[in-house]
């Protein structure tokens, strides 16, 4: 549902600055080579809202993506996460400070069971470190905590009784189901999914935007990219649309939607594809 | 008989303790972390000159075994800081030359004094100050049907402390494979990008694994040159493809499956060697040709290894495979 409250005195213009923003990235350039796949001049994200990121194919989404979660660096500007400055930081030390990703193609740990994948996602586990893992007694309390923690995420997204199949043996929904669960895992405050819709069936996809939308009412803030426009429509509070490594528009759906630069990059590109419904 | 037991004798010969400690260590780098560490020989060169050398000068043998192992951490170090960034394949590419290097360093005639050049270091210059703490008697020792020296290089006492070292060592990867720092490198062996994702520092973790999988590739050197003699050919890559081998066998992953692999490497491979010398005549395969042809049929063990069984003896094929 659009929140009313805190975008509403927002303008619909592209790099338009937030009440609260909790992720900021400005001047952000990536290049491979002669190819520019991002530049994005200024992009804010409000605070507990969820914000979807929409665009042709090659619009540069997922590297926009990389470059915030620290997977790529920009070769100039910067992003600030929560008032912590992004430039240089590692992905490990983004996941860590509380800005946690999903991939695009699901990442499961085939080799290891539904429940070890999920105890990797936990912080402050103190049997990670070499010295203390020798002594179990050091690390079980912990283990205990983040076991039960992990059982409870699991049942909430019905993979509970999964816990102990191996992770290659879920279905390709399973797969991203179990990856949200384990970045939750992290306790995060701004959670990064890249196209968490992308190859899931559709009893599976309303499961999975229920659980986007409560990852909200939890707390957290949500950036997803998506390809699919009824997806964007229902559960985002705002959408920014980058085309060509730009970002070209921004606002709540229906006003994107109707933006003719949006139609342009997208029918000019994809008039093959889904957004045809529209018509 | 003397075929029986020279095979039986294989199961517990400190060459299978020390192959057994060598591809334990590469469990941690590939069975754990999934580093394809081609230069696990490398490492125990290091370890087999730190300990010789140091041994030689006159150093005690606690310091000698701590500059062994030092010399694997230097050399894990330095190894890694460059490569560790890179994938799988390049990983295997660079370890086995720096392997290379530090054998044909070791051969280099300008390392004369230091390392015997292509000679090596002779047993007696060394192996005294292991062989000191023997509290078997120092003549050939009879216990069932095998005979062995109490005290002197592949001796009873060498076979008592290699396997107790093989059980400390096989005992240490249960503990860190089931524990969660375990869990990370497993995490990193399926997809190191998704462990990044979760916050954890992965180049650390391969960093430390590579390390502890060398310094008790440096032990299985030792174990080695206690039982033989430091020589550099002997560890050159031949030596990595059989504890690649062993690994595979037994199962990699596994808490047993280095020292499975190990008995019943070398047990087939003493088994091929006696029982081509014995019974197949001159006239077929002369005598030199015995030693070749048992490699072969190792080669064809591990091809058909791979086919039909490629998680080893004892491995879970959900967990990991060789799949090529």
């Amino acid at each position: 549902m659009p929140d009313a409250t805190t975008l509403a005195n927002v303008e619909h213009v592209p790099g338009v600055a937030k009440p609260d923003p909790i992720l900021v990235a400005d001047g952000v350039v990536r290049r491979f080579g002669g190819l520019t796949a991002v530049d994005v001049a200024h992009f804010e994200v409000q605070r507990h809202t969820i914000t979807a990121l929409i665009g042709p194919n090659g619009a540069g989404k997922s590297t926009f993506f990389n470059l915030l979660t620290g997977f790529d660096s920009a070769q100039e500007g910067a992003g600030v996460f929560d008032g912590r400055e992004l430039k240089g930081m590692s992905a490990s030390n983004v996941a860590r400070a509380g800005m946690v990703r999903t991939f695009q193609l699901t990442k499961a740990l085939e080799g290891m069971s539904v429940l070890e994948n999920m105890r990797l996602g936990a912080q402050q586990q103190p049997g990670e470190n070499i010295l203390r893992a020798f002594a179990a007694p050091l690390w079980r309390t912990r283990e205990r905590e983040i076991t039960e923690q992990a059982m409870t995420l699991l049942a909430r997204f019905k993979l509970d009784a999964k816990a102990h199949d191996s992770a290659g043996s879920l279905s390709g929904g399973q797969r991203k189901l179990l990856e949200m669960a384990r970045a939750l895992m992290t306790k995060p405050t701004m959670v990064m999914l890249d196209e968490p819709m992308a190859g899931v069936n559709p009893a599976l996809t309303e499961s999975l935007l229920e659980h986007i939308v409560e990852l909200k009412d939890s707390g957290m803030t949500v950036l997803f990219v998506e390809h699919d426009m009824h997806m964007v429509r229902r559960i985002s509070d705002w959408v920014a649309v980058m085309a060509q490594g730009k970002l070209i528009a921004e606002g709540p759906s229906h006003a994107v939607m109707a933006n003719t630069a949006v139609q342009d990059a997208y029918l000019g590109a994809h008039h093959d594809t889904d957004l045809s419904e529209e018509n | 008989m003397n075929i029986a037991t020279d095979v039986l004798l294989q199961v517990f010969a400190p060459a299978t303790a020390a192959f057994a400690i060598a591809a334990i260590g590469l469990n941690f780098h590939f069975g754990l972390t999934g580093l394809l560490n081609m230069g696990q020989a490398g490492f125990m060169l290091l370890g087999m000159y730190g300990f010789a050398i140091a041994a030689r000068e006159g150093l005690p043998l606690w310091s000698a075994v701590l500059i062994a192992m030092g010399a694997a951490v230097v050399f894990g170090l330095i190894l890694g800081w460059p490569t560790l960034r890179l994938r799988g394949d390049y990983l295997a590419i660079v370890t086995i030359a720096a392997a290379e290097m530090i054998r044909f360093l070791g051969r280099s005639q300008s390392l004369l004094d230091l390392t015997g050049a292509s000679v090596g270091i002779r047993g007696k210059d060394y192996k005294f100050i292991f062989e000191g703490l023997s509290f078997f008697p120092d003549e050939r020792v009879t216990i069932l049907w095998f005979t062995m020296h109490g005290t002197k290089s592949n001796s009873w006492f060498l076979v008592v402390v290699a396997w107790i070292l093989v059980l400390l060592l096989a005992g240490g990867f249960w503990r860190l494979s089931k524990s969660p720092w375990g869990r990370v490198l497993k995490g990193i062996r399926e997809d190191e990008d998704a462990v990044r994702s979760l916050g954890k520092n992965v180049y650390w973790y391969k960093m430390q694994a590579l390390i502890i999988g060398g310094v008790i590739g440096a032990f299985g050197g030792i174990v080695w040159a206690l039982g033989a003699s430091v020589q550099p050919d002997s560890m050159g890559r031949t030596t990595t493809f059989w504890i690649w081998t062993i690994l595979l066998l037994g199962g990699a992953a596994t808490v047993f499956g280095p020292v499975l692999g190990s008995i019943v490497f070398w047990c087939s491979l003493m088994l091929i060697r006696a029982v081509s010398r014995e019974y197949i005549p001159d006239s077929i395969m002369p005598t030199t040709a015995v030693e070749p042809f048992s490699l072969v049929l190792v080669g064809v063990g591990l091809m058909l290894l791979v086919i039909y069984r490629p998680q080893g003896i004892l491995g879970n094929k959900k967990e990991l495979a060789f799949h090529a």
